[in-house]
């Protein structure tokens, strides 16, 4: 089997209406296709919250979503504001978020070291009023 | 036990009803606010006690296939999230009783089990 399964998908910016759309679809993808029930929930949860990170900081973004037979790489990128300290912003408990989303429920500044702890791979690149682009990869066979 | 069964034990208020509520089991509760922590630790078959109302609440239920949603203290839930929830096969509850006693009430129903 060399399927591969491509989709994209615009993420607005500021909209609660439709935040986590892409994640949901791709979790219904990912079960459809028979991947194991905690290698989806990983996935969703790692999507999801790149998913608010763009929408929140990132003055919205999109997402691009490869899923092959052993993995899937996901593509979440911005043009908001980038991240000035990286290593600040990985740490748990540092958050940038306005009362606004807090309020929410959001913004505990566990965002990102969540989407790492929920991947297999995470790269991040990111550049001070260019943006960010978030790389995760998930693979169905864990070692 | 089914989500319909606590409901009535418990006297809790179904907000939102699909079909999942005669079927659904309940195995677990989990009490969290912070959308992130409980999306990472919410198990399937959890209720999820939360006093969040907005949408939010809906994609954080339907990503961790918690049993369901239930909203403490008559908070009132806001009108598009309960439709949400509709559309998402995301069943809502609501009781007059704090997280912390609805906490113990669930635990010691399913711990006889």
């Amino acid at each position: 089997m060399n399927n591969v399964v491509v989709r994209d998908y615009i993420i607005p910016a500021n909209d609660f209406t439709i935040a986590g759309e892409a994640s949901s679809n791709v979790r219904k993808i990912l079960s459809q296709i028979g991947v194991a029930p905690d290698i989806v929930k990983r996935t969703s949860i790692a999507m999801y919250e790149a998913e608010i990170n763009a929408m929140i900081h990132g003055k919205g973004g999109q997402a691009h979503v490869e899923i092959d037979e052993n993995k899937i790489v996901i593509r979440i990128s911005d043009q908001g504001p980038g991240i000035e300290d990286l290593d600040l912003a990985m740490q748990e408990g540092y958050s940038t978020a306005p009362d606004s989303i807090r309020e929410m429920g959001f913004g505990a500044g566990m965002g990102l070291s969540n989407i790492k702890k929920h991947s297999d791979i995470l790269e991040i690149n990111t550049a001070v009023n260019e943006g960010t682009t978030v790389l995760i990869t998930v693979f169905f066979k864990q070692e | 036990m089914t989500i319909n069964q606590l409901s009535q034990k418990l006297d809790l208020k179904i907000v939102s009803n699909t079909p999942k509520t005669t079927e659904k089991a309940v195995t677990g509760v989990y009490s969290c606010d912070l959308l992130s922590h409980a999306m990472a630790k919410i198990n399937e078959g959890d209720v999820w006690i939360t006093v969040h109302t907005n949408l939010n609440v809906v994609a954080v239920a339907s990503l961790t296939d918690c049993a369901c949603v239930l909203i403490p203290e008559n908070i009132e839930i806001e009108k598009q999230t309960v439709e949400r929830a509709i559309e998402k096969d995301v069943i809502l509850l609501s009781s007059d009783k704090s997280a912390a006693v609805l906490c113990y009430e669930i635990f010691k129903l399913i711990k006889d089990l």
